[in-house]
């Protein structure tokens, strides 16, 4: 498994969309955080960014590079490997790729102008992102057979996940404002990977009140720290269910 | 030392292989034909393991394929498309396939030098036109010199000097006693190279003679001859009942 994956990240590391990718980042957090001298709002404008675009571009590339990848996974299958080897080979190397591209395009400016614990959970959540997006264009991979159906499927999740969903929570919120609903809304969030991501950076930021409903219900309950690990351990869930799922799916798919 | 016994693969309502039992022995060159959609290419991926069959078994040397997946350091396969990692060199894509069969550090690279491909070892994958590309996916077939050879369409794009090159290593490793499967639908770059025919037609075995047998029915000489006298005997055959 590592053999295949070392060869994938070789092959990504040199891609066009991964190295303009990392400098688009680089670019926008070098400029976002000189603008401001408050580097907490600077922090806040790169979530933002964060939660935006990397499911966006994690999920679409990443279903773009499995499908186009199927003639090459089928020739790897026709060697004496294990089927989910080579395509927990195909994640672990678009994963690394990806998060290798989000960490040095933010992370370096943001560890450069601003090295504090807030920073670091930027860059965690956003590599989290990473993990979850790219686990979820797997899971897409193994289930369609077309690939034009497969990047309808992926840019429909990443609309489902970035707007879709806020805005239903709010509709349930707004219908049930009279019932004692405010463990349930806690619950829901955990379906939703970027607000999860978005209420980890938050936490830290001590403007959880600002962003509204679910943040301040965090604040309040759970407080920081076991706010933090109950996102956190969210989140990789969010990471090994597509994963588990496309494992078992592929064992029977056909090529 | 390929046994398929009962086979059957449906897509959907869509039967790719219906029912084919089959034999092959070492020491022979098979060629599928067939129709586009016949269920060549099934039937191939089939013995890969790259395609589930609903019912039916397929054992090799002996031992069932099931969930097993050692079975396949015994095969070498050249697909009909290569696509390969667009950054990825060539030798880089041959490094990787070795490095992932590591079981064998015996290599035959016989083909790579014969096809000139060590000599473009550092091009990138993007940049080959798709007959280099498909150069080196024979090389890579032949690379392991495996027990038994499944080619798919491996002429197809080819041109004449590399396709000869290929023929003359095909007929080399059949003699070594390997069994070698082909597809193609250009009959006479089968012409000389094939042992055994193996013809389907809508997921069902049509006919599996020796191409001795054919020569004797029909009294052609040349392939492409022998198949069509063959399927006008078989239509009249139909149309009277």
């Amino acid at each position: 498994m590592k053999t295949i994956m070392k060869y994938v990240v070789a092959d990504l590391i040199r891609n066009k969309v991964i190295v303009v990718y990392a400098i688009i980042l680089a670019v926008l957090s070098f400029s976002v955080l000189s603008i401001d001298e408050n580097p907490a709002k600077g922090l806040l404008s790169l979530l933002n960014v964060t939660l935006l675009f990397v499911p966006l571009i994690s999920i679409l590339f990443a279903t773009i590079y499995y499908f186009n990848s199927i003639e090459f996974i089928e020739l790897l299958l026709a060697q004496p490997v294990r089927r989910n080897k080579v395509l927990l080979a195909e994640y672990a190397g678009l994963t690394i790729s990806l998060s290798l591209a989000y960490l040095l395009g933010v992370g370096l400016p943001v560890m450069i102008i601003s090295p504090n614990l807030a920073a670091i959970t930027l860059l965690m959540s956003g590599f989290l992102l990473t993990l979850i997006f790219t686990a979820i264009a797997l899971l897409i991979f193994v289930l369609f057979k077309d690939k034009t159906k497969g990047i309808g499927a992926a840019i429909a999740a990443a609309m489902f996940f970035t707007l879709l969903f806020d805005g239903l929570l709010l509709i349930f919120i707004y219908s049930f404002n009279e019932y004692p609903i405010d463990k349930a809304v806690l619950g829901i969030t955990a379906f939703n990977p970027v607000d999860l991501a978005r209420i980890l950076m938050l936490l830290q930021l001590d403007v959880a009140v600002l962003m509204g409903y679910s943040g301040a219900l965090f604040k309040k309950f759970l407080g920081t720290g076991t706010g933090s690990v109950y996102v956190v351990v969210c989140m990789l869930f969010w990471v090994l269910l597509p994963l588990l799922l496309s494992v078992r799916v592929f064992r029977k798919k056909d090529l | 030392m390929i046994h398929i016994n009962a086979l059957t693969k449906s897509f959907g309502s869509f039967k790719a292989l219906d029912n084919i039992s089959l034999n092959f022995a070492k020491g022979r060159t098979v060629s599928l034909l067939g129709p586009n959609g016949s269920g060549k290419t099934t039937l191939i991926k089939s013995i890969l393991g790259l395609v589930i069959p609903d019912k039916g078994t397929i054992s090799i040397n002996d031992k069932q394929i099931g969930n097993d997946w050692q079975y396949r350091s015994h095969i070498g396969y050249m697909p009909q498309i290569g696509r390969y990692p667009e950054n990825m060199t060539i030798g880089q894509v041959i490094k990787m396939i070795k490095d992932i069969r590591k079981d064998n550090v015996q290599y035959d690279e016989e083909l790579i030098t014969q096809l000139g491909v060590d000599k473009i070892s550092s091009k990138t994958m993007r940049s080959l036109s798709g007959g280099t590309r498909q150069k080196v996916s024979a090389c890579l077939a032949f690379l392991f010199s495996p027990g038994i050879l499944i080619l798919d369409e491996p002429t197809a794009g080819l041109d004449p000097l590399a396709s000869e090159i290929l023929k003359d290593k095909i007929i080399q490793e059949c003699n070594k006693g390997k069994l070698v499967l082909i597809t193609s639908h250009i009959l006479s770059d089968l012409d000389g190279i094939t042992n055994d025919v193996v013809y389907l037609q809508d997921g069902k075995l049509i006919f599996y003679k020796s191409v001795d047998e054919l020569q004797h029915m029909t009294s052609e000489t040349k392939l492409n001859k022998m198949i069509a006298s063959v399927m006008r005997n078989e239509h009249a055959k139909t149309a009277h009942v």
